[in-house]
């Protein structure tokens, strides 16, 4: 009798679930549909130039920038993640946390502080010109220079994620590959390494659509990626359609490298032993290795993170006394408040999605799940103007029905409230906290659900007692994460405040765009400070 | 399974955030009432957004304000976001008065039809005709001149003569740039296209970029570092850049020089303004516009940032007027928005990135 009831209930709750999950999709979908809307008016004055002057070029640029990025954050993240997670050497605890660090630093800070400290009129090569006369340096603002810097402010992304898989996976995997005759390389790179694949893939993604996304550092380099083309295609050509076209293929690109790496990793089902690594079960390095390990720790925590803030400090000295002054402990009061809010939207938004994506056994609800993460890839500028489109709309819209329909003036609703910044964050960054709470969902198993639920726990009890303490980790690093990223986020932060919403990025932009570096490191050493904080916890947290 | 302690300090302090991040955003959204512009319409308030830097215009608000009690409301970004959220609004827009660094962006917001004429005598007589838009959509505020300045150690001002010069091969390795993404050189550029033609202009700027010495800069003052520091030797600079960097460093061996004399004049731009399509405190927003134009405001709103005063009675700052005066091209700067997609294009084509 129960049982046919226990069915239709389980349908129906699936429904709910995919339904949930088209309406964060459709969120998503408005502002790249907005963007995109333009899509198929012919741009004839503009094409033939772009394809002929400027297309070939940034392909080439975005192509190089992509693959320099993915493998710089797979190579230091990942590596960095397994020493400090699976290795004793000197130092271990401190890089565990310190190494988190340069994602307090905003990428487009990163750029501008290593110009300002490496290029030809900087510090370093002026000292080195003043000792051995004319020397050949490799020129900073290169490939290679954009290619170092996002991939030293990104690679946390990956180390966060894959650390976490590193820890929860726990040493008696190894173990087993060991015992089965693999040496200690082999049981890394067959069994450790594939195991926490998903979570790695998931971070490299991360960085990948940042880096795809990214407009202040390229331009800082004055770097010709997509981002830079939509931008010129609209602000320098002022033809809509063409940047609406290329936003439009850079939205399929992203698109294509989510499928292709949930392809690639097919229908493998990944779940951890659960127990957690601790001190016992670290790998004691040998005595250089030891060493090496600590240094190699060092090297990239000064690069990316000590130096710049050291040289930012600097240029902050030099300017507080004239700069410094009450209004800044309200753009600091904004960037966290900003920060927070939406860091548990994102959060809640991302859990529900995580839950459809779990409950809901349809195809669809999984293509649901990829297209709501596709805000993340789209260009802050791009998305700014997507979100604002149809909130102006509706607001004018309502307005109007509200006064046609009651007499009521309601003014607006939604424009130039938090309302519409915290809905555009939300779309942007939503991915960011998905990730490692989906990441923690998987290791929710139905034969977990099964046997609380044989032993008298379901509903909220279940949510409570089980699914809570499981997820935890991940929601607190998803909101972590997002507060972090929404404090250094510039052009919808721009665009959408409302009046007296400066917040420290505002303030930073006010100084780089009038080429004012060393007055912008006031607002940028505060930022860091700020991002400080949270990412400290995030790593004592996961750390335990 | 016990949790350690650390766990739950975490979680209280994360909620602790979010209850004070939650408190924060419900009391700016009480407090929003009071920032709705359309809810005091007519009353004593202008809203400007401006792409003019923020430390550049609020001592003269804040003047503006204490002078005539009318409160100045106003958010900074781009001309381009700007431009697109004034059209996302459209007649709901809560800005009265469109602020940019360029005559090119006011001439756009003209075309999108952003912008509405304003009939002002004070306007009129305050302003030169070459330097505010034909019909009165907008109206120049400060010049800026965008000339050459050059490396004393390593260049005779008797070297120089035009921007066009910088294109001959005897400045081969010598030349250094800002990039063609700023509407500066998108500009000078539509200004030389006006001048020229297409043709001769885009030679021209190949002429530049086979002169480079280095990649070109993001900005103006990194650009004018690189040559105090003999990576080249000459450029082409907003003057308010070079007197900001003098004043911070009076040694640098740089020194401005004033191009085309025997031409058409320096290359000059505006920092302008219009009041909107939609605006709801128009005629406040007029009167603002009238008392920037007036002699007090306008040393006030060229001298916080070392620029030429449009209205033609009053002299520039002394620091300023040391450099000496030079004639400036007479071309209603209208053309340069004319022409700025042209520019950009003949960029395109001649590889100035």
């Amino acid at each position: 009798m129960s049982r046919p009831f226990s069915i239709r209930w389980q349908d129906i709750a699936a429904r709910g679930w995919t339904l949930a999950a088209a309406a964060i999709a459709l969120l998503v979908l408005i502002p790249v549909g907005v963007v995109m809307s333009s899509l198929w008016m012919p741009a004839p004055d503009v094409w033939p130039h772009l394809t002929a002057h400027v297309l070939p070029e940034l392909l080439r640029n975005t192509f190089w920038l992509v693959l320099g990025v993915g493998i710089g954050v797979s190579v230091l993240g990942v590596s960095l993640a397994w020493l400090t997670a699976m290795c004793e050497f000197p130092g271990r605890r401190l890089f565990s946390w310190a190494l988190m660090l340069p994602m307090a630093i905003p990428a487009y800070v990163l750029g501008f502080v290593f110009i300002g400290l490496l290029d030809f009129t900087g510090p370093v090569q002026t000292a080195l010109r003043g000792w051995f006369g004319e020397f050949p340096f490799p020129a900073i603002r290169s490939h290679g220079g954009v290619i170092l810097v996002m991939t030293l402010t990104l690679y946390p992304y990956v180390y966060l994620i894959a650390r976490n898989a590193f820890l929860t996976q726990g040493k008696r995997t190894l173990e087993v590959a060991q015992s089965l005759g693999l040496s200690r390389r082999a049981g890394f790179f067959r069994v450790a390494l594939p195991m926490a694949r998903p979570w790695i893939a998931g971070g490299v993604m991360l960085a990948i659509m940042e880096t795809l996304a990214d407009f202040g550092t390229v331009a800082v380099f004055n770097y010709d990626t997509f981002t830079t083309g939509i931008y010129k295609a609209w602000y320098g050509l002022f033809s809509l359609p063409a940047a609406s076209q290329l936003a439009s293929l850079l939205v399929m690109l992203v698109f294509a490298l989510i499928l292709i790496e949930q392809y690639t990793r097919a229908r493998k089902r990944y779940t951890s032993t659960g127990r957690h690594t601790d001190a016992r079960d670290r790998i004691k390095l040998h005595r250089a290795a030891r060493w090496s390990a600590t240094w190699y720790c060092v090297l990239v925590a000064s690069i990316a993170f000590v130096v710049p803030l050291l040289q930012l400090i600097d240029w902050a000295l030099s300017v507080y006394q004239s700069d410094l002054d009450a209004r800044y402990f309200e753009f600091l009061l904004h960037s966290i408040a900003l920060g927070a809010i939406a860091a548990v939207i994102a959060a809640a938004v991302a859990l529900t999605l995580s839950y459809a994506a779990r409950h809901s056994r349809t195809g669809r609800t999984r293509w649901l799940t990829r297209v709501a993460n596709l805000g993340y890839a789209l260009p802050g500028p791009v998305l700014a103007v997507g979100t604002y489109i149809p909130i102006t709309w509706l607001d004018t819209h309502v307005a109007e029905w509200m006064h046609a329909a009651f007499g009521i003036e309601v003014g607006h609703l939604l424009q130039g409230t938090l309302l519409t910044m915290l809905a555009a964050y939300t779309v942007r960054f939503m991915a960011v906290s998905f990730n490692p709470i989906d990441g923690n969902m998987q290791r929710i198993t139905r034969s977990l659900d099964d046997a609380a639920r044989s032993l008298g726990v379901s509903g909220i009890k279940m949510l409570q007692r089980v699914h809570i303490p499981i997820l935890r980790s991940g929601l607190i690093t998803g909101m972590l994460l997002v507060f972090v990223d929404v404090m250094k986020e510039m052009p919808i932060t721009l665009m959408t405040r409302p009046f007296g919403w400066d917040t420290l990025a505002i303030q930073i932009f006010e100084m780089t765009s009038e080429g004012q570096w060393e007055r912008a490191a006031l607002p940028a050493v505060a930022l860091v400070i700020v991002g400080l904080v949270p990412i400290a916890l995030l790593t004592r947290y996961t750390d335990h | 399974m016990s949790i350690p302690a650390p766990r739950y300090s975490v979680v209280n302090i994360v909620a602790a955030a979010v209850l004070g991040a939650g408190i924060a955003f419900a009391s700016s959204l009480l407090a929003d009432d009071s920032h709705r512009a359309d809810a005091a319409p007519g009353g004593d308030e202008v809203v400007v957004y401006s792409a003019r830097n923020e430390q550049l215009i609020k001592p003269m608000f804040d003047a503006y304000t204490k002078e005539t009690g009318v409160k100045i409301k106003f958010i900074t970004d781009k001309e381009g976001p700007l431009m697109q959220r004034l059209k996302a609004e459209g007649a709901g827009t809560p800005a009265d008065i469109l602020l940019t660094v360029d005559a090119g962006n006011l001439w756009q917001a003209r075309q999108m039809n952003l912008l509405k004429p304003v009939k002002s005598t004070v306007l009129e007589a305050n302003i030169p005709s070459h330097l505010r838009d034909a019909d009165n959509y907008w109206f120049g505020l400060s010049v800026r001149a965008r000339t050459i300045v050059y490396n004393t150690q390593r260049v005779k001002p008797e070297q120089l003569s035009t921007y066009e010069d910088l294109a001959d091969p005897k400045w081969k390795k010598r030349l250094c740039l800002r990039t063609s993404k700023k509407v500066y050189n998108q500009s000078l550029v539509a200004m030389m296209i006006a001048e020229h033609g297409e043709q001769k202009t885009e030679d021209l700027v190949r002429g530049w970029v086979a002169n480079l010495a280095t990649d070109v800069f993001p900005d103006d003052v990194k650009m004018m570092q690189a040559i105090a520091a003999g990576q080249c030797d000459v450029g082409i600079v907003n003057t308010y850049y070079f007197g900001r960097l003098l004043a911070k460093n009076p040694k640098l061996p740089l020194k401005l020089f004033w191009p085309n004399q025997a031409g058409n004049g320096v290359h000059v731009n505006v920092s302008g303004a219009g009041v909107t399509a939609h605006a709801k405190h128009e005629a406040a927003a007029v009167k603002l516009l009238e008392w920037l134009s007036t002699p007090k405001a306008q040393s006030m709103f060229a001298d916080v940032n070392l620029e030429y005063p449009v209205n033609p009675a009053v002299p520039p700052a002394a620091a300023v007027a040391a450099w000496g005066t030079f004639k400036q091209n007479p071309i209603n700067v209208a053309k340069a928005g004319e022409l700025q997609t042209a520019a950009v294009k003949l960029m395109d084509r001649a590889g100035y990135k």
